[in-house]
Order: C-alpha cells, then sequence, then structure tokens
C-alpha cells in the first residue's frame, strides 16, 4: 500500500434542511488518480471543497497526513477585468514560490509562449493549462482538480487528461479529480468514485461501469455503444502534445484513432 | 498665501500617493460602495470628536476603523446582500452625523468644509496625520503586497496555499479605512472615495502589470491635487470639487486618447 495523503471519514454536509452528503469515506493515496463522478448538484464540488478546507463538514472529519501538499486546480478563474495580470505573475502570487521554477513550470504545461500574456485573452485550453501550472508550483503530493477540461475541445480533453497523467508518474502525486466525461477519463483513472449525495459505487473504472446503481445515474438506454467506456490496452506511443506517436506502432483489435 | 498653499500642495499629494495605490484594490475588488460607507460615517466621527472634546482626526480614524470591523462581521452573518447592508449603513452614519452635527450649537461647524473638502484649511498637525499615516498604510501595502494580491486575483487558491486568508481581508478593509479617514480633509466625506477610484481607474488603460497601475494611479493622484489647486487658485474654485474634476478630465483624456491598451 502506498502512502496515505488524505482521509475522508464518514463526511456529511448539510445546508439547513438539505442534506447534501452523507456517510463519505474516500482515502487518497501517493501516485493514485481517484476519479469522483456524479451527476449535477450531487455534491461532487462540495465534496472537494471539504477536502480543501474550504467548507466545513457538519459531521466527520476530514484527516490530512503531513505528507499531504495539495495543488488546487479550480473549475474556472475570473479576474477582474480591471486587474491587469501577466502569466507570469499570476504565477509568481503562488506562496513561497520559487520564480526561478515559473518557466520550467510554463514547459511542463506546454505553454512557455504565453509567459508575457495577459490572463484575459487566454483560450479556454490554455486557462486550465494555466491553472494546472499554479497548482503544480505548489510542488503538490496531491492534485486536486475540479473538472480539469472544462471549456476545451474533445481533443484538447484528451491532451490535458494525458498530460496529468505524465505529471501524476513524474511527481509520483495523488490526484483526485471531478469529471463529467466518463469515457475519455476513465482509461487513466485507477479509482472512480461515483457519488450522489451518498457514494453509490467506487472500484476501478470497469467495476462501476459494470455496477447497476451507475447504470441505473448515467445509463441512457441503447447509449452503451456510443458511450463505450474507453478501456483498451495501450497499444502505442503518445508524445507531449498526446499525439500518437506513428513510429513502431502496432494496430491492436481495440485502438481506433478517430476517436482518440 | 504662498505658505497656506504649499500646506495645501503638501497635503494633497501625500493623501493622492496612497490612495492612488490602495484605489487600485478598491476598484479590483469592487469595494467602492465599502469606501463611500466609511466616508459617510466620518461625519459621525466629526460630530463625535465635537462632543466628547477628543482630536478630531483620531475620532474619524476610530469610527472607521470601527465601523470596518463591524462591517467585516455582519458580512460573515449574511443577513442582508452585502450592498444593502453597505447602502443601509452609508446613509444612516451620514444621516446621523448630520443630525448629531445639529446638536452643537455651541461650535460652529464648517460642514461644507467636512462634506467636500477643504485643502486650504490644513494644518500643520492634520499634515502629522497625513504622512504618519501614509507612512503606515504604504508600508503595510508593500509589505503584504503578494498575499493582498494573491487574495484579490482568487480567495480560493490563496487560502489552499495557505495564505492566512481572513486576517489579509481584514488588513486591507483597515488600510482602506485609515486612508479614508485621513484624507477625508482634502476631499471631504462626500469626494473622498472617488479619489482612490478615479486615477486607479485612469491608470488601467496605461497599465500592464498590477505594480504598474497601483503606481500609475498615485501619480495620477498626484497630478489632480497639483491641477486641482492651481484652477482653485487662478479662479477661486472649491478645492476639493477641483481635484475630483481635474482627476475626471485625466479619466476622459487617457481614455479617448487612441492608446492602445496594451494585451
Amino acid at each position: 500500500m502506498s502512502t496515505r495523503l488524505a482521509e475522508l471519514q464518514e463526511i456529511g454536509i448539510r445546508f439547513g434542511d438539505r442534506q447534501l452528503l452523507s456517510n463519505i469515506n474516500i482515502t487518497l493515496h501517493q501516485g493514485e488518480i481517484v476519479t469522483l463522478i456524479g451527476p449535477n448538484g450531487s455534491g461532487k464540488s462540495t465534496l472537494i471543497r471539504t477536502l480543501l478546507g474550504l467548507q466545513e463538514p457538519t459531521s466527520g472529519k476530514v484527516i490530512r497526513h503531513n505528507t499531504l501538499r495539495i495543488g488546487y486546480m479550480p473549475q474556472k478563474l475570473h479576474i477582474d477585468p480591471t486587474l491587469p495580470l501577466t502569466v507570469k505573475h499570476f504565477l509568481g502570487l503562488v506562496r513561497g514560490v520559487n520564480k526561478k521554477d515559473i518557466r520550467p513550470t510554463l514547459n511542463k504545461v506546454g505553454i512557455p509562449h504565453l509567459e508575457n500574456s495577459q490572463v484575459h485573452v487566454l483560450s479556454g485550453g490554455e486557462t486550465q493549462r494555466l491553472l494546472l501550472a499554479r497548482a503544480l508550483l505548489n510542488r503538490p503530493t496531491l492534485l486536486v482538480l475540479d473538472e480539469p477540461v472544462q471549456g476545451v475541445d474533445v481533443s484538447g480533453q484528451v491532451e490535458i487528461y494525458n498530460l496529468i497523467n505524465t505529471i501524476r508518474q513524474e511527481l509520483n502525486c495523488g490526484v483526485f479529480m471531478i469529471s463529467h466525461d466518463l469515457h475519455l477519463v476513465m482509461a487513466q483513472t485507477d479509482t472512480v468514485v461515483c457519488i450522489n449525495q451518498h457514494v453509490c459505487c467506487s472500484g476501478s473504472p470497469q467495476h462501476v461501469k459494470g455496477h447497476p446503481a451507475y447504470k441505473a445515474l448515467f445509463g441512457i438506454p441503447g447509449a452503451d455503444e456510443s458511450l463505450a467506456i474507453y478501456s483498451h490496452q495501450h497499444d502505442h506511443v503518445h508524445d507531449d502534445s498526446g499525439e500518437v506517436v506513428e513510429e513502431g506502432h502496432v494496430h491492436g483489435p481495440n485502438c481506433n484513432h478517430h476517436a482518440h | 498665501m504662498l505658505e497656506l498653499l504649499m500646506r495645501a500642495l503638501i497635503g494633497g499629494l501625500g493623501v493622492a500617493a496612497v490612495a492612488g495605490p490602495l484605489g487600485a484594490f478598491v476598484v479590483w475588488r469592487r469595494m467602492a460602495y465599502f469606501g463611500d460607507t466609511l466616508a459617510h460615517s466620518a461625519l459621525l466621527g466629526v460630530a463625535l470628536g465635537f462632543l466628547l472634546d477628543i482630536n478630531l482626526n483620531f475620532a474619524i480614524v476610530v469610527l472607521c476603523v470601527g465601523l470596518a470591523l463591524v462591517l467585516v462581521a455582519l458580512q460573515k452573518k449574511q443577513i442582508i446582500a452585502t450592498d444593502t447592508l453597505l447602502g443601509i449603513l452609508a446613509h444612516s452614519a451620514l444621516s446621523l452625523g448630520l443630525v448629531a452635527v445639529s446638536f452643537l450649537d455651541n461650535i460652529r461647524i464648517d460642514l461644507m468644509a467636512y462634506l467636500f473638502g477643504d485643502l486650504l484649511a490644513i494644518s500643520q498637525t492634520d499634515l502629522y496625520w497625513i504622512y504618519g499615516g501614509g507612512v503606515v498604510v504604504m508600508t503595510l501595502l508593500v509589505t503584504f503586497w503578494r498575499p493582498l494580491l494573491a487574495l484579490t486575483v482568487n480567495e480560493e487558491l490563496a487560502k489552499v496555499e495557505g495564505y492566512p486568508v481572513e486576517a489579509i481581508r481584514l488588513l486591507l478593509m483597515l488600510l482602506v479605512a485609515v486612508v479614508i479617514a485621513v484624507a477625508m480633509k482634502i476631499v471631504g466625506v462626500l469626494l473622498i472615495t472617488s479619489l482612490m477610484i478615479i486615477p486607479a481607474a485612469t491608470s488601467r488603460k496605461l497599465s500592464q502589470t498590477p505594480v504598474q497601475m497601483a503606481t500609475f494611479a498615485g501619480v495620477l493622484g498626484c497630478l489632480s491635487v497639483c491641477g486641482g489647486l492651481w484652477a482653485s487658485y487662478h479662479w477661486d474654485t472649491p478645492t476639493g470639487p477641483s481635484v475630483v474634476v481635474c482627476a475626471a478630465l485625466l479619466f476622459l483624456i487617457a481614455y479617448s486618447l487612441p492608446l492602445r491598451r496594451i494585451q
């Protein structure tokens, strides 16, 4: 068992007379990707905010081990247009950041050319990469990502998920993220937790996919084929931008580059 | 006469140099109404100062800081929308101040000077308050620049990264309170927020970074003070409003010039 980073124990959250979450148990480990899925209003973001300490749980507790250092990537970045801010200055705001780390981190997330751009003019995908860079500059042992591919087109989504996976392997950090687009994210996830106020089911993507609770929440009759979970063994290599490297590539039976 | 003008100029520059950079934060965080509320309550401070026979500047600073603390506490409770709360407090405090002033029969208060400011009435003691307060505010602003900016850009990220968010937010409100209390003599309770907001807004057009915007705001504020005093001297116009008109003119010029807004 790898190092434990944080544990959510029997978390319950109540707003007024509305029980938003009850009895949630999740343990996060180093090097492991845990993906949180669930319908709108299921309490995914609230759960993440609880882990981050932005929301106090009504019951239960959050155990943060000494090894835990969080890099957080919020769902959106709203910066008031009256505030002139370049990418470099935005990243310089990370607490205790070493300014020398900014350039390599921008390289890592693939936007070194934007160092001096204003944050307001970035596209959706560029903004997500910028937020990822900020999370990385906090030298995390756990990356917490709230819908990391929001506002990004499908090919961009694949690139960002691949980037997250690469970073996970490089830093050996844990990843805890929220996602909507199940089939894209599941290929690289170790554990999927499906919640709807409570934990409906959890386990490996294949396990969750076959679970009746999951089917009840996400199953659309007749949509099984079109929403098939991408679960083939990787039989080819990606370069940094997520493109398939053709050299030495052998097509496997499940390999479908058009869906890639 | 010259000595009077010099004192007015020195006082005005001192206030503008601090109000500008802090005004940038007021603009970024949309705290204009918060500033107005504190400014309106400053008149109550004047009345209390006379009633209790204590130093007026001291009374104003205490009242503004006190009100800022009350506002922070009330905001947390979320009894009512913040702008409604501010509206209630701003006008209640102003009215309460006016009522309180009317009870002071044996003292003549130049109400206009407090409402619209009177640069030329600045005393030597006022100068000490302006520069004392100014140095404290600027020192804190420079020392805590990064946390203050991190908070302004995104409070949640700042909190996750370990900044003491609550304390920094309080610090910013107290800084605004001190500047308003100290600057009230110059442009008056009704106009003081304009000295924070207008130069900062003008500065936005010329800046690429937060530091630039804050610095230019201070410089533009100083220019407005010079221009306002000059106009006041030449045409015998009221000094406070002249300074604000001058700041507004600079704003109009900056935004009508075909300057490229740097991306």
